[in-house]
């Protein structure tokens, strides 16, 4: 088999004494889309920054490629073709869409100069294709105007442009609707057949079960099961398993071991 | 929206600004017409003016990224002395504008990398640096100025701030560097990552934006600002004192949020913000040309502020 396209070894995490993350393993294939779930506060997000090079990990290892990376940050996170959707959807909300879709990864010619009508045209291309539909929405619309569904979308659009290879999205349709879910159901599917890999955040089991070929769950830092779709062919079987989960008393770990 | 409405849009800020100047100029105009049709008073005020532009527009790039500099006159004065020095030992006046430069720059360096290093509020940092920068400037000289009469008949003097037809050369250098700035505010990699990082610095961060680098760089930028003004005006002078800069505090605080540069960073306006010391330059001239006395000045540079500010509040929406 090939080698995975992202691999985490033995990620830890602490902030403080707390244990956000405590030894995940987790590896994401060419062209897979993993669905990722647990509990509000699990470390989904937690591991996601640090997939993102936003936070660094305590411990463990990252491989791109079956490459170990060191110095692992935001800018070669995204230089290795991840790109990601944050829960928080990280924009910036007194600049204009074109500005945030193009955010840190501006187009500029020699000397830094910005090629402002280019990022206007393909801003433009872009929001077609996520499915703007409002009329009074150009790419240079402030943000700040947007509703929370079209802020969403620009976080998507930014996420598409440079057809990265690894697509992560952290709750991308918790703020939309049945018809905007559905687009992005239908991005991370082009995705998958265009050969590219997703990870896949969301609360709504149906959700995630429809979409992810392989389930992580994350229990309190821990991956308490990573199954794929033909081990667990129904999403009432994944509910079951974390509803049994969140019964279960958490896995004591003394505080300050393995730091 | 047409391209029209949108460069007024996104202009609404600096063209605000710039109502304020007009209808200030028509008072003063109406006020005492002799005195304002004569292009003497607007020499004057060109001759000291861009000394305060090469502080503004910096200023508005650090307010941008969500600081404040407030150790920029102890800075200018710094980077003056060292000027000062390289002149009076009788070394060149153009090796003297190097080390002007690059004190002032390595300054800036220094306080945004404390700033940004130690994580402390810029507001207390800088002042508490400023006062230091102040300090050394008093210990080392006493209260004595230098004076440096051999930048009279100096090349460097011609260049700088000579005469072009009647026009004061350091207007011409201050519109360039107010137009540099601006291009690089509006159009250029660096305004829009200082933009983002005052905006949301997270999401900056989030982004693989070099959050910290960018901030000490607006930091560095009023360094190299508050040379080029420092050695402006020791040329314009002949003398360096020791309380150089202190003049210009509160009169460049006023016109970087007189011309339309919000506190709460993300946005501000570099046009605004020239216009802004522009309007600051003229309440001292036109309230003194008006035939009020110069107690009056403070009195109308407070209300002008005050009415700038409700005026840009109005016409700017905060975005959240
Ligand atoms: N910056 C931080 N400082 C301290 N603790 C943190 C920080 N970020 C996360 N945590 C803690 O780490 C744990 C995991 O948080 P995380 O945001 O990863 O959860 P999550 O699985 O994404 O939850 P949700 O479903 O609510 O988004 C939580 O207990 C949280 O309080
Ligand atoms: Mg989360």
């Amino acid at each position: 088999m090939a080698k995975p396209l992202v691999e985490l070894r033995g990620i830890i995490k602490a902030f403080g004494r707390v244990r956000a993350l405590d030894g995940v393993d987790l590896a994401i294939e060419c062209g897979e889309v993993v669905g990722l779930v647990g509990d509000n506060g699990a470390g989904k997000s937690t591991l996601i920054k640090i997939l993102a090079g936003v936070l660094p990990p305590s411990a463990g290892e990252i491989l791109v490629r079956g490459q170990s990376v060191s110095a692992w940050d935001a800018a070669r996170a995204r230089a290795a073709g991840i790109e990601t959707v944050f829960q928080d959807r990280a924009l910036a909300v007194q600049q204009s869409v074109m500005h945030n879709i193009f955010m840190g990864r501006e187009l500029a010619g020699r000397f830094g100069w910005l090629k402002l009508s280019e990022e206007r045209r393909e801003a433009e291309r872009l929001m077609r294709e996520v499915g703007f539909t409002s009329k009074d929405l150009s790419p240079r619309s402030i943000v700040g105007r947007l509703s929370g569904g079209e802020r969403q979308g620009v976080s998507i659009a930014r996420a598409l442009y440079n057809r990265a290879a690894l697509i992560v999205l952290d709750e991308p349709t918790a703020a939309l609707s049945l018809i905007e879910t559905a687009k992005v159901f239908g991005f991370v599917r082009q995705a998958r057949s265009a050969g590219r890999s997703v990870l896949f955040v969301g609360h709504n089991i149906h959700h995630v079960h429809a979409i992810a070929d392989r389930f992580v769950v994350l229990d309190r830092g821990r991956i308490a099961l990573s199954a794929s779709r033909g081990e667990l062919p129904s999403a009432e079987a994944l509910i079951t398993f974390m509803e049994r989960i969140a019964g279960r008393p958490a896995v004591a770990a003394p505080a300050g071991d393995r730091v | 929206m047409s391209p029209l409405r949108h460069l007024l849009d996104v202009n609404r800020a600096p063209l605000g600004t710039l109502a304020v100047f007009v209808v200030m100029m028509a008072v003063f105009f109406f006020a005492d017409p002799r005195v304002f049709s004569q292009w003497t008073i607007y020499r004057s005020v060109l001759t000291t003016l861009p000394v305060a532009l090469f502080l503004v527009v910096p200023l508005v790039f650090v307010v941008t990224a969500g600081e404040i500099d407030l150790s920029f006159p102890a800075t200018m004065g710094f980077a003056a002395w060292s000027f000062a020095l390289v002149v009076h030992a009788g070394l060149s006046p153009w090796l003297a504008v190097a080390a002007g430069l690059v004190t002032g720059t390595l300054l800036g360096f220094a306080i945004g990398s404390l700033v940004v290093r130690f994580n402390l509020s810029s507001l207390v940092a800088t002042l508490g640096m400023g006062f230091v920068l102040r300090g050394v400037i008093q210990i080392a000289n006493e209260g004595m100025p230098i004076a440096l009469t051999s930048l009279g008949e100096s090349g460097l003097r011609r260049i700088a701030a000579g005469f072009v037809l009647d026009v004061p050369a350091q207007a011409l250098w201050g519109l360039g560097f107010v137009i540099l700035a601006a291009l690089l505010y509006n159009r250029h990699r660096f305004g829009i990552h200082v933009k983002f990082v005052g905006d949301n610095a997270d999401s900056a961060r989030e982004m693989g934006i070099d959050v910290d680098g960018v901030r000490i760089a607006t930091f560095v930028l009023v360094g190299l600002g508050a040379a080029l003004a420092g050695i402006l005006s020791t040329l314009i002078n002949y003398t360096w004192w020791p309380t150089a800069g202190e003049g210009y505090f509160l009169p460049v605080l006023a016109s970087v949020f007189v011309g339309g540069t919000p506190t709460w960073g993300g946005v501000g306006t570099v046009a605004g913000g020239a216009t802004g010391a522009l309007i600051v330059a003229f309440i001292e001239t036109g309230v003194v040309g008006a035939g009020l006395s110069g107690f009056y000045v403070q009195f109308f540079d407070g209300v002008v502020i005050i009415l700038a500010l409700i005026g840009h509040r109005w016409n700017q929406p905060r975005y959240r």
